[in-house]
């Protein structure tokens, strides 16, 4: 049997297979599942600064400054002694999972500005958690705003998180960058442990009988864990982070690749939305089996033997051979015959 | 000693404090103003916590004040200890109770905040006219004067109730003192504990009904014993009084707080008194302190125990040297030879006389006088004109103070400016906000930041709108080291601070008339530093010139938008007004300030804390001193409050209650009846939008939805004749009419009326055409409105002018057509957004020139009849709606009596019609008898053969003629309206709703369903949904919502209708004209979002249709008239539930709020009210599908028999 077992932001893993953030998480007895199946580490669902904030603001307005000015009324809705937020069920669930759990749980916080919500960082360090992860999903709009800027942003926020937690921090980031792998340097200096390649940006889609704007949501597809590999390959080795690849990893092959290219971790998510917890315990066969079969002994002597400093071909990952690949295509036939 | 803890809070929470602590059952309904007792009783209950003895008392709603006094009956015949709270009319539903369980030595406590009875008009405000309408009902009273008052004798009458048996109404003013934010000495339980003895609890107990020990109580008697059973009472009512001292006696020793049940205050050889109840007590106090400082023999009795009255005590409690005595009462008994204390002091001392008593050297003088009626101002200054009164040789008597009576005469002339030295060492000051501005929380903080942190004795009192969009508020706080006795306004001339949060009220109110000399004016205002000074109005600036005032000022909004606050300004106006009021050092009130923000929110909301700290330091940084020249350089002055060309009613009358002189207004200018005239909210103009909506005629298609959603009738559509155009401002937009149901030639405007609309967005929300190069442009598109308010003032008026296209023209089942009929109804003061105000206004639109409207109290008879201004207007004829407002239990049987005195009047001007028929025209009898008025046309061609019979009437010179003049306006068809909300419909007011279904006449009834009780506050009814949250089901609705048109529909001769209009507009049309087509009783069901919903109002609509698409609200129309064709009668005009109930839930903070505090609970109502929905649906589907003809229903059998009568 091949050692599966994997490092990652500092952690010892089983195997190099974390199911990422998910509504999976919510629910105490899906994470059991996915533990049982073989999941190596648990990212839990995403702790949105929009939520906090959207839910603090509709709080106030209904709850602690609901007044009218009306003689008769002064409000309009019970104020309970009591209740919860979002902030405060997220760490119930934090503190459920770790009870439960054996296997690391890595909180997750999802926020593009600075400000109170990072603080929250600090509270799930306290109700146990293992890691964070710090998705900051921030759509570089504004003409006005440069890349350096836009970087900054990303520094910043991951700057005041450090300042409030000693967990290891991983990135969750977008593979929208001019100049990724420096950028990915600057994470590093900057406090963090780890990198997760890449978020997926959910596209918004107008809706041709209201024409409206919608938002929907597409589940990965196969065809995006290519990009993952590739940047996985080109980051292996030049930077001192954990690497995560997210975003398309529906098979063991995949996940094989990703593995070789320099990842220590692949994250899975649709593939367990869509087969079950299945699906997790189908990949890590196929990694062992793969593995076996192979010879190889461990994940460590396998890791990033395919990355772009260990490829017979480094310039592959990069342009080379761009032109090929374009000129290779040709259309089925009877297509323009 | 015990108990030298203080607390800052107002009356009614000082009443419920010791209440909920003091009893098992408490059995309320929500009424202004004590409400709040209610709220806080079912909150510190839903929250667990217990009484004296260690359980939770059971807090029940009932369906009216009569439900509540009934089940507090039952609780008390059972053994518990049982209360209730209320005041006004809801004291009148409980009197047939009172009666009994007075009657039944059985103890208890109502705590009432005593409130204004409704005869010429509602009102809300506090007086004694209620508990003074309960005298004879056996229950004692005793009368507490300030919230501290409120706290003691709430435990004193708890204890002498239970040892004397005689139940007791305890009674503080409404408003005055319930709602007076006031510093006050808390005592622990053991004072409670010490001051009620188990043996009497036991004794209520072991009197209690019980099988193991059963008695007969509540026989029926006859003339042979009851008499004498009903003396069988007497010596506990003799006892009661020393019962009372005794437990105020053992009060004293517990807290050092000594009460008599009449307390003597002012000079020891005093020869003018004054003797009076209620919190004018304290203001009069004030006032014999200051005379008697300056020499004067003048006293005061407080009365205490007014029932059972101690004449004795009362003796002793006057010096012998007393002269003359004004006795003051807070009540009118119109006819009476005096009100009830004047009465009775009268009876004591002439009694005593008469009887050989020496208690005086002569037998005094005694009048009596009215003051502070409707929480009227009672100030120092009115009692010194008392006191003056009663040194003149003939003081007057009756008399009134307070009011200006150039009727009867009776009022006493006040010095206005007259004070006493009360204030000379405290703090007052005055503070202008917006309702929803947080100006009265922020107030609130402060006074407890003062009254909690330091030695300063504090108080705080809110003068509130009436209306409840744009509402004013005016915070009233004084502080000081001696405890406060004012329990009046801050007066002209007496403010050491005066604040104005809202710029806008610059140009409206005369602020700085509250300022004394070298007071601080803090403003918020846009402009920079350097513009203020010439921002203010000329009034302003003299006063500021002239009584040296200091002004600083801030932009307050861009403060709070930078910090990301967005409009919400009360914590930096807070944070200014400590900043330069020095009450407490400046870095000590700061600290404070974020204390409190960090309380409030604390790790609940980081970023809001973080925001608010922003705020606070922002505003220290904000905060500018402006300069007050020597000279006056405003070019504006304060804009009068309606236009000096309105009606010389409106300018005389309503505009003086506008700009708030209403105090002054004279007797004689005021309606003896309470009928005022129609269509004067027209003439307030409010400028409360920031953003009004600009038309684009060539992108609008003319669809006719904005006016229709417009909740303040504030955008309107005409058609006129081109020609017209021609006097039109050069602003003015129309666009060549559309349609074929239009003759060529013609245009339509869409007019915005700037100064009225208040910004809500809906009109611009519901429009469905889309600029097809930039979908965010629509055929509305909201507009900053300062810049457009002149021009589109002068399109408005010109608009106004052109005439009002004819109404037989028009196709009344089409939006756009409609919508052509004048609103006459029209710029209420209902909330921004409201979900109610649609429907009125459509109803005014279809048949508001033949109206008359029956309307519960609640929301729509406050912003429909709420002075100043009415919304309800008259066409260019004249015609309108004829509105009344009856009470709130008893509307649907108000308006059926509306209905059978026009059926009767039609029946006799029949007859009248046929003994005339020979002198008359037969073609015009016949018509007039036989006229089809289903169309415009034919109530217009009605309307000609009224007006040619009264021509006809005007010339025979006979009995029946002159008779049949007075009644032929009734062979026009009228239609009858009965107008409420849920409240009204599904509880209190249910038993005669369902009554007047069943009696079968002609009647409408329209139903604005909020869900909850929304006028006062938001408390639960029948029609509040499963799940949802509410005042009084803290932890969720357990049951399911009532289904109204269920019931109604079983009894097949009624029109029901479930209308939504904002999901589907055309449906809520039809129904409206199928309902008062409908020539029996018609019940529309109209969904209306509210802002108790917990959901911004500028998604009314998006409400309405998630409410719709979730099942929630499923529209249908049940038509009998379908049965006479044989078919069935109910229609479902919207499909099966497509979106997740769920789904609709959680966008409302009434049910998501569950989520965060009863999660499990939230679930568990999720899942049942889905399948319950779910369940009703195809119910209703199943009801829909049933064959219905002759063979098979009893009721298609007699419509067959009996075809539609009319």
């Amino acid at each position: 049997m091949a050692d599966l077992s994997t490092t990652w932001l500092g952690l010892e893993l089983a195997n190099p297979l974390v199911p990422s953030a998910s509504p999976l998480s919510r629910d105490t007895d899906h994470a059991l599942r996915l533990e049982d199946a073989g999941a190596a580490a648990l990212v839990m669902y995403s702790l949105f600064e929009e939520k906090i904030d959207r839910e603090a603001a509709h709080l106030q307005r209904f709850l602690h400054e609901q007044e009218t000015g009306f003689a008769e009324a002064t409000g309009f809705h019970p104020v309970p002694e009591q209740y919860k937020t979002c902030q405060e069920e997220y760490l119930e669930q934090l503190a459920a999972l770790k009870a439960r759990l054996a296997i690391p749980v890595i909180a997750s916080l999802n926020g593009a500005s600075l400000g109170g919500w990072i603080e929250y960082g600090r509270m799930l360090e306290e109700a146990g958690a293992d890691a964070l992860e710090l998705n900051t999903y921030h759509l570089a709009a504004n003409p006005d705003e440069d890349c350096a800027t836009t970087e900054q942003r990303y520094l910043d926020l991951l700057g005041e998180l450090r300042r409030h937690v000693q967990l290891p921090i991983n990135m969750k980031i977008s593979p929208y960058f001019s100049a990724l792998a420096h950028f990915a340097t600057r994470l590093e200096t900057a406090g963090a442990d780890g990198l997760s390649l890449f978020n997926r940006f959910y596209q918004p889609d107008i809706d041709l009988d209201t024409l409206d704007v919608a938002h929907r949501l597409e589940l990965s597809r196969p065809h995006e864990a290519l990009l993952r590999i590739r940047w996985a390959g080109l980051l292996h080795g030049k930077v001192n982070l954990s690497l995560g690849v997210t975003g398309g990893f529906h098979t063991g092959a995949d996940a094989l690749k990703a593995l070789l290219a320099g990842a220590d971790v692949v994250h899975l998510c649709s593939v367990l939305l869509q087969e079950g917890p299945d699906a997790l315990a189908r990949i890590l066969t196929f990694l062992q089996d793969w593995m076996t079969e192979r010879e190889y002994t461990s994940v460590e002597q396998l890791r990033g033997s395919l990355s772009q400093s260990h490829a017979v071909d480094p310039t592959a990952y990069e342009r080379a051979n761009y032109v090929e690949v374009l000129d290779s295509y040709s259309s089925p036939p009877g297509v323009w015959r | 000693m015990s108990g030298s803890r203080t607390r800052t809070i107002d009356g009614n929470q000082a009443a419920a404090m010791v209440a909920h602590r003091l009893n098992e059952v408490i059995a309320i309904y929500p009424i202004t103003p004590a409400s709040p007792m209610g709220e806080w009783a079912d909150e510190w209950s839903a929250r667990g916590q217990t009484n004296l003895w260690g359980t939770v008392p059971q807090v029940i709603e009932m369906q009216s004040e009569g439900g509540a006094a009934g089940a507090v009956h039952g609780a008390l015949q059972a053994g518990s200890l049982t209360t209730t709270f209320t005041a006004s009319q809801g004291l009148l539903l409980m009197l047939p109770n009172m009666f009994k369980i007075a009657g039944e030595l059985t103890p208890t406590v109502f705590h009432i905040a005593a409130r204004s009875l409704a005869c010429q008009a509602l009102s809300i405000f506090g007086d004694h006219s209620d508990v003074m309408a309960a005298r004879s009902t056996g229950f004692g009273m005793l009368f507490a004067n300030s919230p501290q008052e409120v706290l003691d004798f709430a435990l004193i009458s708890q204890a002498a109730s239970l040892e004397g048996r005689i139940p007791l109404l305890h009674v503080f003013d409404g408003f005055r003192t319930s709602h007076e934010v006031a510093k006050i000495t808390v005592f622990d339980d053991d004072v409670m504990q010490a001051m009620i003895d188990d043996t009497w609890i036991h004794a209520h107990r072991a009197r209690a009904l019980s099988p193991d020990h059963p008695v007969l109580r509540g026989s029926s008697q006859n003339p042979d014993v009851y008499f004498q059973a009903r003396e069988t009472v007497n010596p506990y009512y003799d006892r009661m009084p020393a019962i009372v001292q005794g437990a105020m006696d053992r009060f004293a020793g517990l807290t050092g707080r000594q009460y008599h049940l009449f307390d003597w205050v002012g000079h020891p050889e005093a020869e003018r008194v004054m003797i009076l109840m209620g919190s004018g007590a304290e203001a009069a106090e004030e006032t014999v302190h200051h005379l008697v400082r300056q020499g004067e023999k003048v006293g005061l009795v407080k009365v205490r125990l007014f029932r059972p009255f101690d004449a004795e005590a009362l003796l002793e409690a006057l010096p012998a040297s007393v002269r003359r005595i004004a006795v003051l009462d807070r009540t009118k008994e119109p006819g009476a030879d005096g009100e009830p204390l004047y009465k009775d002091v009268l009876g004591a001392i002439a009694g005593h006389h008469a009887r050989g008593g020496r208690r005086f050297d002569e037998l005094p003088l005694i009048t009596g006088g009215r003051y502070g009626l409707s929480s009227k101002e009672f100030t120092p200054a009115m009692v010194k004109s008392v006191f003056d009164e009663l040194s003149k040789l003939q003081p007057k008597h009756p008399f009134t103070i307070g009011i200006h009576d150039d009727v009867t005469h009776l009022s006493l002339d006040w010095d206005p400016a007259w004070r006493t030295d009360a204030h000379a060492d405290s703090f007052q000051g005055v503070f202008y906000g917006l309702g929803s501005d947080g100006t009265v929380s922020a107030n609130k903080n402060s006074i407890k930041i003062i009254g909690e942190g330091t030695d300063l004795h504090a108080q705080g009192y809110f003068v509130y709108d009436s209306k409840k969009s744009g509402a004013m508020t005016v915070s009233h706080l004084r502080f000081g080291p001696k405890p406060i006795h004012a329990t009046y306004l801050i007066g002209d001339g007496e403010a050491d601070f005066v604040a104005c949060h809202q710029p806008v009220f610059l140009e409206r109110y005369p602020m700085l008339d509250k300022a004394k000399a070298g007071a601080v004016f803090l403003l918020n205002s846009p402009e920079p530093p350097e513009k203020v000074w010439d921002s203010l109005p000329r009034r302003l600036q003299e006063q500021a010139i002239e009584k040296r005032i200091r002004i600083h000022a801030i932009d307050a909004y861009a403060v709070a938008q930078e910090a990301g606050m967005g409009r919400r300004i009360n914590t930096i106006m807070q944070t200014c007004f400590f900043a330069l009021s020095g009450i407490l050092p400046r870095d000590e009130a700061i600290a404070a300030i974020k204390q409190a923000v960090e309380q409030t929110y604390g790790k609940k909301g980081r970023r809001i804390v973080e925001m608010n700290f922003q705020a606070i330091d922002a505003a220290l940084a904000g905060l500018h001193p402006v300069p007050v020249p020597d000279k006056v350089t405003a070019e504006r002055d304060l804009a009068p409050p309606v236009p000096p060309d309105a009606p010389r009613f409106v300018v005389e009358v309503t505009g003086e209650i506008i700009a708030g002189r209403g105090d002054a207004i004279p007797v004689s200018r005021l309606p003896a009846d309470g009928t005022f005239p129609l269509g004067t909210a027209a003439w307030e103009k409010r400028n409360l939008a920031l953003e009004i909506p600009v038309w684009d005629a060539e992108l609008c298609t003319q669809c006719g939805k904005c006016p229709l959603v417009c909740p303040h009738s504030a955008i309107r559509s005409k058609i006129f004749p081109e020609a017209l155009l021609k006097d039109a401002p050069p602003t003015f937009k129309s666009a060549p009419v559309r349609g074929k149901d239009f003759p060529k030639g013609l245009r339509i405007a869409y007019q915005v009326a700037p100064e009225d609309c208040t910004g809500c967005t809906l009109c611009v929300d519901i429009c469905p055409i889309h600029d097809k190069s930039n979908v965010s442009r629509k055929a509305l598109n909201m507009a900053p409105q300062p810049p457009l308010r002149a021009q589109e003032q002068d399109n408005w008026n010109f608009f106004l002018i052109l005439p009002e296209y004819d109404r037989r023209e028009i196709k009344i089942t089409t939006i756009k057509g409609s919508m052509l009929m004048q609103p006459l109804f029209e710029f209420s003061g209902a909330c921004v957004g409201c979900g109610e105000t649609p429907y009125v206004r459509l109803a005014s639109q279809l048949f508001g020139d033949r109206m008359l409207v029956a309307n519960a109290t609640g929301c729509s008879s406050i912003y429909g009849g709420n002075l100043p201004t009415t919304p309800w207007t008259v066409n260019p004829e004249g015609r309108g709606p004829a509105w009344n407002n009856s009470l709130f239990e008893d509307n649907a049987e108000f308006g059926f009596g509306m209905r059978v005195a026009l059926d009767q009047q039609i029946e006799q001007a029949c007859e009248l019609l046929l003994r005339l028929r020979d002198r008359l025209d037969a073609d015009l009898v016949e018509g007039l008898l036989h006229a089809d008025q289903s169309t415009e046309a034919g109530l217009y061609e009605q309307r000609e053969r009224i007006a040619r019979l009264k021509a006809a009437l005007g010339v025979i010179d006979e009995a029946d003629a002159r008779h049949l003049l007075e009644l032929a306006d009734v062979f026009a068809r009228r239609s009858v309206w009965i107008i409420g909300g849920d409240g009204w419909a599904y509880d209190i007011g249910y038993g005669g709703l369902d009554h007047v279904l069943a009696a079968g006449r002609d009647v409408n009834i329209l139903v604005l369903d909020t869900e909850v009780y929304s006028n006062t506050g938001g408390q639960t009814s029948k029609a509040t949904p499963l799940g949802a949250v509410a005042k009084f089901s803290a932890g969720g609705k357990p049951t399911m919502k009532k289904d109204l048109a269920l019931l109604a529909m079983d009894y097949e001769n009624v029109y029901v209708a479930h209308v939504a209009y904002g999901a589907r507009d055309v449906q809520t049309l039809r129904a409206f004209l199928e309902a008062e087509a409908h020539p029996g009783p018609s019940l529309i069901i109209a969904y209306s979002p509210c802002i108790a919903h917990g959901v911004d109002l500028s998604h009314n609509h998006r409400q309405q249709n998630l409410a719709v698409k979730s099942g929630h609200w499923p529209l249908f129309r049940f038509d009998p008239k379908r049965i006479a064709r044989g078919d069935n009668p109910l229609r479902l005009d919207s499909g099966e539930p497509t979106l997740p109930y769920r789904e609709f839930m959680q966008t409302e903070t009434r049910f998501s709020m569950l989520w965060h505090t009863h999660p499990e609970a939230a679930e568990r109502f999720a899942e049942q009210a889905q399948q319950e929905v779910r369940h009703r649906w195809h119910y209703y589907r199943q009801l829909a599908e049933l064959d219905w003809d002759e063979h098979t229903s009893p009721a298609a059998e007699k419509a067959r028999l009996k075809p539609e009568t009319h």
